[in-house]
C-alpha cells in the first residue's frame, strides 16, 4: 500500500493505494465518486474520463498512484454550483439518451472548450472520439458543443467591447 | 376545452438534469456497505463438450473465497418463451464462454484469482458451428431434451433435430404467382452476427435478506418479465413472484440486449446461496459480447415474381437463423420475421418459412430491430434488382407495390394506417433521387438509395402495461410505471401523455424508473411498444385522476361534473368564468364546506391497457387466422453515398429517413431516435464486423477490434422527416418507433454502392475491403479466410436450403 494524496474536486484526499489500482477503481471503490464510469476497462469507450490536471484523461488506464499530487476533477466537480452553461445546452437539446457516456463527454467538451475556445466541427469531433456512444449518433452532442462555444464567445467578446 | 399544448412539443427531459449532472445513478453506482461478496464466473473453452469433472477444492481454500457454486448446486433452466438455457453449464457445455462456476469472494481480485483455480476436466464433443451441419440428417444434437422444455404454444420445436422453431406463413399459392410472373429473380443473402455494445454493460447486485425475500438491483429492460422468469425457474427455492423484487435504476444503453434475462439470474441465485449477503455480478466488456445475447445471423434465400407493370405477384422468403446455444428469445425474433418478411409491400401470393436453429455459438436474442435489419437486407435488395431488370424505377417500384391501410397482410390480419408511399416520396425529394450527382475528388463515385423499412412489436398477445398517478400537495404528481428509460425519453413522453390531460407542467410530474414493488406493471420496454402501449395506461390513468379531480370538486361545491374542465392546474367552470380552482389547493386536503368539513381526499389514479385485439393462435401451417401483430410503423430512407474506387473506402454524405409516427408526442426524441438509429445501422453495414474462429471462439469482443461508430465515422448530414398518420388506438394517436431506424440501413447502402460503382454486395457487412476486393474482381468469398461472423463458412450461393429428414 501507498499513501497518496490527490486534490479531488478542489479538496485534498488523502488516501492508502495498492500499487496496481487504477485511477478508476480509487475513485469509484475508495472516494465514492461514481460520475466515471467503466464502459470497458482498457481504455476504448471513454466513459472513465476525468480531468488530470485540465487535461481529459481515460482514468481506467492510470494508476492511482500516478495522480498523486496532482490535481484530478470529474463530473462531481463541475456543477457544484449549479450546472455550467455546457450542462444546461446538454439538457436542452437532448445532447445524451441513456447517460451512461454524459459525464465523459461533458469533461472531454469542457477540456477541449477550455484550451480552444473556438473550437472548429473537427475540433469538436476529434476531441470527442475517444468517448463512445450507442444512443445519440453524437449529432446532438457535436452541434451543442459548438453552439455553447459560440455563445460564450459572443458573451466574452461582448463584455470585452463593453469595457471603457 | 382544452387545446393540446403538451402532445407534439419538445419537452424538456424529465431525466437531463440527473443524466448530465452525474446525479444518474446506474446499477454499479448503488453502495451496499462492507458486506458486499463479488462473484467472478469460469467459463467453457469449448464449444461443445461434457463436463466430465469440477475440481473446485483449490478455489475453495483460496484466500477470500467464500464459496465456489456449480451446476450441481443449481441445477435449473430458464427461459422467456422457452427454458432452454442453464443457469450453470450442467453435464455439458453449448458454447465458448459459457458459465460452469461462480466464485464468490471477498474482493473482486479474490474471486478473479481463485476462478483460475477450479478445475474442469471436458470430454469434446463435436460442435455444430455450420448451419448445414445442424439442419442434416442425424446431425449432433445441442439439445437432446428438446421435446422436454417448457415453452409458449406459438413455438414449434422439433425434438430429435435442431431446429428450435420454424414459422410457416401461407397466404394464397406462390406456384401460381409464379407461373404468372414475366420476371422471377432467386438469390441468397447473409448477415453475420452483431453485438449491441451498450457502454454500460450488464450488472446485478443481489441481497436474499435473512427473511427471505430476494431484491436484485440489475440493469434491465425488463423488470417485470425478469421477476416473471425468475418466479418460475426458482421455484425450488420456494420463491414466488411477492418474493422477488427487482428493481433498475438508470441503464446505460440496452438495444434489446437488457430483455429478457439473461446473466441477472446467476446473480439471483448466487444471492440465495449467500443468504444474508450482497453480491454483485458485473460483466466485462469480453463477457458482453460473449454471454448475453447477440443479433442472430441469418442467410436468406428470396425467390420473388413480377409481373412487367411492375406487380410483386408472388414471393417465396426462406431464412435459416443461427440462433446460437439457446433460443428462449431468439424464436420469437424469428417468429416475428415468419410473419413479416414480405416487407411493407402488398404481395398476393406469399410462402415463408424462418427457421430457428441451434448451433454452438454464444446464444441470441433481441437486439433493436429484432430481425427487420436482418431480413430487410435481403429483401429491399431483391427489390432495386428487381426493378432494374424489368426496367423500372427502383422508387416507382416500391410506390407501385407499397402496403396501405387495409391490405390483407399474410397472415390474413389487415394492415393499419401509415403513409408509406409519402414516406418514400419526401426521402427521394431529400436526396434529389433521379439526379446523378458527382464528387469533386478523382477516383471517387457518388451514389444514391432509397429503401423501405416496416416494423412491429413482437409481443405475446397479453402483453400488458399499468400505470399509477399520484398528487402531491403542491399540485405536483407522481408517475409510478415500469417502462424503463434506456435513453430514448420513455419517462419524459410519459409525463407529456399525463401532462396533457391533466393540464399540468411536464416538469411537474416526477417519473422515475422502476421497482416491482412499487412500480405499475409493464411487460417490458422492448418492441418499440412503451410509447403506445404504457402510454394508453398512463391517459387511462390521468383520465381516472381528472374524473376524481372534477367529481371532487362538484360534489364539495354543489356543482355539475359536465360544467366542470380543467384547465391551467386548476378545475373551472363553463358557468362561472372566475371559478377557479388550484389543485393544490385541494388534491391532498380536500375541500372545507361551510361546516366545516373536508369533501375529497388524496387523489389518485390507475390505468391499465391490454392489446385485447390480438392473438398468437394462428394456424401452425399457414399463419392464417390470429392477429399476431398490434401495428406496423412504415417509412422510408435514402441516402448519398460516396465510393473511393481505389480503397472501397466509404463516406456517407447525406443520411434521410422519414418515418410515420402516427403522431410524435415529443418530435425532438423521436429525431433522437431517427439519428441515433441511422448511424447504428449504418455502422452494422459499413464496419462492424463480428469474428468467430473455426472453434467457435469469439475474436474481437472489444471495442480495438470490433468497432462502433465514433463521433468521426457520422453522416455528414442527417435528415430526419417525421410523418403523422395517426393510430387510432394509440395514446393521442402515436405509434411505436426506435427500433424502425436501423432498419432500412443495410440495404441503402448495398444499393448506394450499386449504384456508385455497379457492385452488388450481397454478404453483410458491405466493408470497404470487400468493396475494394470487387472493385479488382476478386470473390470475397473465395479469399474470406476461416474467421467467420456466423455459421456458414462456404459460398452462399452454394446453401441448400434442406432440412435434413424433413
Amino acid at each position: 500500500m501507498k499513501d497518496i494524496a490527490i486534490r479531488l474536486n478542489g479538496q485534498v484526499r488523502r488516501l492508502a493505494v495498492n500499487p496496481n489500482e487504477t485511477l478508476l477503481e480509487v475513485l469509484r471503490g475508495k472516494l465514492g465518486i461514481k460520475t466515471p464510469k467503466e464502459g470497458c476497462g482498457r481504455g476504448d469507450c471513454g466513459a472513465c474520463t476525468v480531468l488530470l490536471n485540465g487535461k481529459a484523461v481515460r482514468s481506467c488506464l492510470i494508476l492511482a498512484v500516478e495522480a498523486d499530487g496532482q490535481s484530478v476533477t470529474t463530473l462531481e466537480g463541475v456543477g457544484r454550483a449549479g450546472p455550467t452553461a455546457l450542462q444546461k445546452a446538454f439538457i436542452r437539446s437532448n445532447a445524451f439518451q441513456c447517460g451512461f457516456c454524459t459525464p465523459g463527454v461533458v469533461l472531454a467538451a469542457s477540456a477541449l472548450l477550455a484550451e480552444k475556445p473556438a473550437p472548429t466541427e473537427l475540433d469538436v469531433r476529434e476531441a470527442l472520439a475517444g468517448n463512445l456512444c450507442r444512443c445519440t449518433g453524437y449529432e446532438a452532442m457535436v452541434k451543442t458543443v459548438m453552439a455553447a462555444a459560440r455563445k460564450s464567445n459572443r458573451k466574452r467578446s461582448s463584455s470585452r467591447r463593453s469595457r471603457p | 376545452m382544452s387545446a393540446k399544448r403538451v402532445i407534439g412539443t419538445a419537452a424538456v427531459r424529465v431525466d437531463g438534469m440527473a443524466k448530465v449532472t452525474g446525479a444518474a445513478q446506474y446499477v454499479d453506482d448503488m453502495e451496499f456497505g462492507p458486506g458486499l461478496l463479488h462473484a467472478v464466473l469460469v467459463e467453457s473453452p469449448h464449444a461443445h463438450a461434457l463436463i466430465r469433472k469440477i475440481d473446485t477444492a483449490a478455489a475453495e481454500k483460496a484466500p477470500g473465497v467464500v464459496r465456489v457454486v456449480t451446476g450441481k448446486d443449481i441445477p435449473y433452466m430458464f427461459g422467456l418463451y422457452m427454458q432452454d438455457r442453464n443457469i450453470f453449464a450442467r453435464d455439458r457445455v453449448r458454447f465458448v464462454g459459457e458459465q460452469v462456476a461462480a466464485v464468490v469472494a471477498e474482493t473482486p481480485g479474490a474471486a478473479l484469482r481463485a476462478a483460475k483455480l477450479v478445475k474442469v476436466t471436458y470430454a469434446p464433443l463435436p460442435a455444430v458451428l455450420s448451419l448445414d451441419e445442424a439442419l442434416k440428417e442425424n446431425a449432433v444434437l445441442i439439445h437432446p431434451d428438446l421435446g422436454n422444455y417448457l415453452r409458449v404454444p406459438w413455438f414449434f420445436p422439433r425434438p430429435g433435430t435442431n431446429i428450435a422453431h420454424w414459422r410457416k406463413t401461407r397466404k394464397g399459392d406462390v406456384e401460381k404467382g409464379f407461373r404468372q410472373a414475366d420476371y422471377i429473380l432467386e438469390d441468397t443473402y447473409t448477415v453475420p452476427r452483431y453485438a449491441h455494445c451498450p457502454i454500460e454493460t450488464h450488472a446485478v447486485t443481489g441481497l436474499f435478506d435473512l427473511s427471505g425475500r430476494l431484491t436484485l438491483w440489475a440493469s434491465s429492460q425488463s423488470p417485470y418479465a425478469q421477476r416473471g422468469v425468475m418466479a418460475v425457474a426458482l421455484k425450488p427455492f420456494g420463491l414466488s413472484h411477492r418474493d422477488i423484487r427487482i428493481v433498475t435504476p438508470y441503464v446505460g444503453g440496452g438495444f434489446g440486449g437488457k430483455a429478457g434475462v439473461s446473466m441477472e439470474i446467476i446473480g439471483a441465485v448466487l444471492a440465495i446461496v449467500m443468504k444474508g449477503r450482497p453480491v454483485k455480478l458485473n460483466w466485462t466488456r469480453e463477457q458482453e459480447f460473449m454471454n448475453t445475447s447477440q443479433r442472430q445471423g441469418v442467410i436468406a434465400r428470396i425467390k420473388m415474381g413480377v409481373k412487367k407493370n411492375g406487380q410483386i405477384v408472388a414471393l417465396e422468403h426462406t431464412l435459416h437463423w443461427d440462433a446460437g446455444a439457446s433460443a428462449e428469445y431468439g424464436a420469437n425474433v424469428v417468429n416475428a420475421v415468419g410473419l413479416s418478411a414480405t416487407g411493407p409491400y402488398r404481395i398476393p401470393n406469399v410462402k415463408i418459412d424462418s427457421v430457428c436453429v441451434y448451433t454452438n455459438m454464444p446464444p441470441c436474442g433481441a437486439y433493436r430491430g429484432f430481425g427487420y435489419s436482418e431480413f430487410h437486407f435481403g429483401l429491399e435488395s431483391h427489390m432495386t434488382r428487381i426493378a432494374q431488370a424489368i426496367g423500372m424505377d427502383p422508387v416507382q417500384f416500391r410506390k407501385r407495390n407499397a402496403i396501405r391501410e387495409g391490405d390483407t397482410l399474410a397472415y390474413g390480419a389487415h394492415m393499419n394506417p401509415g403513409n408509406l408511399r409519402g414516406a418514400i416520396d419526401r426521402v427521394a425529394k431529400e436526396i434529389r433521387w433521379g439526379k446523378k450527382d458527382k464528387s469533386a475528388k478523382p477516383g471517387k463515385a457518388v451514389g444514391k438509395a432509397v429503401a423501405c423499412f416496416w416494423k412491429a412489436p413482437a409481443m405475446p398477445p397479453n402483453a400488458a402495461s399499468a400505470a399509477y398517478l399520484k398528487f402531491n400537495e403542491d399540485g405536483s404528481l407522481n408517475l409510478c410505471v415500469s417502462g424503463m428509460e434506456i435513453g430514448q425519453g420513455f419517462l419524459t413522453v410519459m409525463a407529456q401523455v399525463a401532462a396533457e390531460v391533466l393540464t399540468v407542467p411536464v416538469e411537474k410530474i416526477r417519473v422515475e424508473t422502476p421497482d416491482t414493488d412499487r412500480n405499475s406493471y409493464e411487460w417490458q420496454t422492448v418492441g418499440s411498444h412503451v410509447t403506445w402501449g404504457c402510454g394508453n395506461a398512463v391517459r387511462a390513468a390521468a383520465e381516472e385522476v381528472k374524473a376524481r379531480l372534477l367529481a371532487t370538486v362538484a360534489r364539495a361545491k354543489f356543482l355539475k361534473v359536465e360544467d366542470l374542465y380543467l384547465a391551467d392546474e386548476c378545475v373551472k367552470s363553463r358557468k362561472d368564468r372566475k371559478f377557479a380552482l388550484p389543485f393544490r389547493s385541494f388534491v391532498i386536503d380536500g375541500i372545507m364546506r361551510s361546516n366545516g368539513n373536508f369533501i375529497g381526499g388524496p387523489i389518485h389514479g390507475t390505468g391499465m391497457f391490454m392489446p385485447e385485439f390480438t392473438s398468437a393462435l394462428g394456424d401452425p401451417e399457414t399463419s392464417q387466422g390470429g392477429h399476431p401483430n398490434v401495428h406496423y410503423t412504415v417509412g422510408a430512407a435514402g441516402i448519398v453515398l460516396e465510393v473511393d474506387k481505389e480503397t472501397g473506402k466509404m463516406t456517407v454524405r447525406k443520411a434521410v429517413l422519414a418515418v410515420d409516427v402516427g403522431q410524435a408526442i415529443n418530435p425532438e426524441l423521436v429525431k433522437g431516435q431517427i439519428v441515433g438509429g441511422l448511424v447504428q445501422g449504418l455502422a452494422t453495414a459499413l464496419f462492424e464486423d463480428i469474428r468467430y474462429d473455426a472453434n467457435g471462439r469469439l475474436l474481437n469482443p472489444n471495442f480495438t477490434d470490433y468497432k462502433i461508430p465514433t463521433t468521426l465515422d457520422c453522416p455528414a448530414e442527417i435528415i430526419p422527416i417525421i410523418l403523422e398518420t395517426p393510430q387510432p388506438d394509440g395514446p393521442f394517436g402515436a405509434r411505436g418507433v426506435g427500433e424502425h431506424t436501423m432498419v432500412a440501413c443495410a440495404p441503402m447502402v448495398a444499393d448506394a454502392i450499386d449504384n456508385a460503382i455497379g457492385i452488388r454486395l450481397k454478404t453483410m457487412p458491405l466493408t470497404a475491403e470487400k468493396v475494394a476486393l470487387a472493385l479488382r474482381g476478386i470473390d470475397y468469398d473465395s479469399v474470406k479466410g476461416d474467421t467467420l461472423g456466423f455459421c456458414f463458412r462456404g459460398k452462399p450461393c452454394d446453401y441448400r436450403f434442406e432440412v435434413g429428414g424433413h
